[in-house]
């Protein structure tokens, strides 16, 4: 056998990281945003995220549904925290909130090969359910509620 | 329900000594043991399996009480399936008037070791056959029967059946010639990203086994049980359903049933996990 494979393979799409430098090559639809200094600095849609839609939009399993892989002390009262991916504790101690929008939004631009999805992001995407194409996980509002939400993680 | 004609074989062989002592050998780490026979759900592999050091049975990763229900047949819930399949084995179908008896005989003898090999290289089909297509092609060629449909009880009491006289023996697919193609395909797919949630078979079963994902303890996604009766289903399940299952997790658009995909699939996962112990018809969550 050969040896195995840097890592994971995708479309085409992908693997010319577009997803990189979205406000020039992103199709029309697809979520447009500018990635600064690895990160996002501006809101995606210029409304304050509200921490409590974003709590339930990171329980939501249809949703975020980040409890899967990640726990999360103040949610305790949740069953079932995932063991896949680090605690969010002090999340906002460890990162700023532009790094948060793009951490959520689009996990890959930072951390290469995760498994953690991208939130935000339609391109690049292999076989997508027909349910799903051309969604994004989370809208943009969800996002901004989200990343507010991460916010409050200090220790 | 029946008494199993084999349980009995099997202890025969296994000696009865082991029997009912296997769950309480050692508290914390039972062995699987059925009807006084260990299988094998650790193999060691060279450093360069994508699962080195051990390839790990399905059967490691589930709790206790799931563990228990495939320890005896007599609990094993996928025991219903067998039956249908054994009586399935001698009833006359088609336009040939023939059983899978009046050619096959004894099962026991003559299925002893199929499964353990699937899926299994057919030279005039120019492509491998899972255990599915071996049965059909014998209803539709040979008897003149209708083909069984893939998921229908018949199908899966059927290969559960069969699969049962390998139970015990090591998973050991033929790798080289014709299959060696279908074997790198099925790997490819197994590290492509798929569906909105964009993760591959590997990100989970690969990257993550051993770990909870929500409920879910991953285990590294083998296939020797297969067909498996899983208790989310309430019934017994083939093996590409399973892979649909989790095709749809990721929102991703699931390959067929029997397709070319899920058959390379089958193949990769068969070599990858080679030496493990058939487990047919497993009890999985
Ligand atoms: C399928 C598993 C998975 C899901 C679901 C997931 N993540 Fe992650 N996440 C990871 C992994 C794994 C990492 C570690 C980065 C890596 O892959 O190297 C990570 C990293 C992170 C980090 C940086 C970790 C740190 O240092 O604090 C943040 C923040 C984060 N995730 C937020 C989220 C949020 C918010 C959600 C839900 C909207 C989510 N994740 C859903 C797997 C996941
Ligand atoms: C008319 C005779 C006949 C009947 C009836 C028949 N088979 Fe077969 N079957 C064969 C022959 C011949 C082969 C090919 C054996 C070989 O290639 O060595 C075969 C092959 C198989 C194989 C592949 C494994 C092997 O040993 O090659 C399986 C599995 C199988 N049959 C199952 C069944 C089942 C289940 C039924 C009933 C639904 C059935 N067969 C009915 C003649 C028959
Ligand atoms: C999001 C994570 C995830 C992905 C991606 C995933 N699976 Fe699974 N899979 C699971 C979970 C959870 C289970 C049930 C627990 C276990 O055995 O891991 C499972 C179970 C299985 C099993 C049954 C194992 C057994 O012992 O019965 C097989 C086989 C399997 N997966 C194959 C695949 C294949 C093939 C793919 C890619 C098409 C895939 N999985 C992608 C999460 C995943």
């Amino acid at each position: 056998m050969k040896s195995l494979r840097s890592r994971y393979i995708r479309s085409a799409l992908a693997a010319a990281g577009i997803g990189l430098f979205a406000g020039i090559a992103l199709a029309d639809e697809a979520p447009k945003y500018d990635v600064v200094d690895g990160g996002i600095p501006a809101s995606l849609t210029g409304v304050a995220g509200n921490p409590e839609n974003g709590k339930a939009a990171m329980l939501n399993r249809k949703g975020g549904n980040c409890l899967s892989c990640h726990a999360i002390s103040a949610l305790s009262d949740q069953p079932f925290h995932g063991e896949v991916g680090p605690t969010l504790d002090g999340a906002a101690d460890r990162w700023s909130e532009a790094q948060l929008r793009l951490i959520v939004a689009n996990s890959k631009a930072v951390f290469e090969d995760t498994i953690m999805p991208a939130f935000y992001r339609t391109e690049g995407l292999h076989r997508v359910a027909d349910k799903f194409a051309d969604k994004t996980i989370l809208s943009a509002q969800e996002v901004e509620d989200v990343v507010a939400y991460l916010l409050t993680m200090k220790e | 329900m029946k008494k199993w004609t084999y349980a009995a074989a099997a202890i025969a062989i296994g000696g009865v000594v082991a029997a009912g002592a296997a769950a309480v050998s050692a508290e914390d780490k039972p062995m699987l043991t059925i009807d006084g026979e260990t299988f094998t759900t650790h193999v060691k592999v060279p450093d360069d399996h994508p699962l080195a050091p051990e390839v790990i049975s399905g059967w490691e990763y589930r709790t206790r009480e799931t563990q228990a229900l495939e320890l005896d047949d007599f609990q094993n819930p996928a025991f219903l399936a067998v039956e249908q399949g054994e009586e399935l084995w001698s009833a006359v179908d088609g336009s040939e008037g023939k059983s899978c008896e009046s050619c096959h005989g004894d099962a026991a003898e003559s299925m002893k070791g199929v499964r353990a090999n699937m899926p299994r290289w057919n030279e005039a089909a120019n492509k491998p056959w899972t255990l599915e297509e071996h049965i059909n092609s014998c209803r539709k060629d040979r008897m003149g029967a209708e083909p069984w449909k893939w998921e229908s009880s018949e199908m899966l009491g059927m290969t559960a059946y069969v699969g049962l006289q390998s139970r015990g023996m090591p998973m050991t697919v033929q790798t080289d010639g014709p299959m060696a193609s279908w074997i790198e395909k099925g790997k490819e797919l197994y590290y492509t990203r798929v569906g909105q949630l964009d993760m591959a078979c590997a990100n989970c079963h690969v990257d993550n086994y051993g770990k909870y994902i929500r409920a879910d303890l991953l285990s590294q996604g083998n296939i020797n049980g297969f067909p498996t009766y899983r208790l989310k289903w309430q019934g017994v399940g083939s093996l590409h359903r399973r892979f649909k299952g989790c095709m749809d997790q990721v929102r991703a658009k699931p390959y067929k049933r029997g397709s070319d995909e899920f058959v390379a699939l089958e193949a990769y996962l068969a070599s990858r996990g080679a030496g493990l112990s058939v487990e047919t018809p497993a009890v999985r969550n």
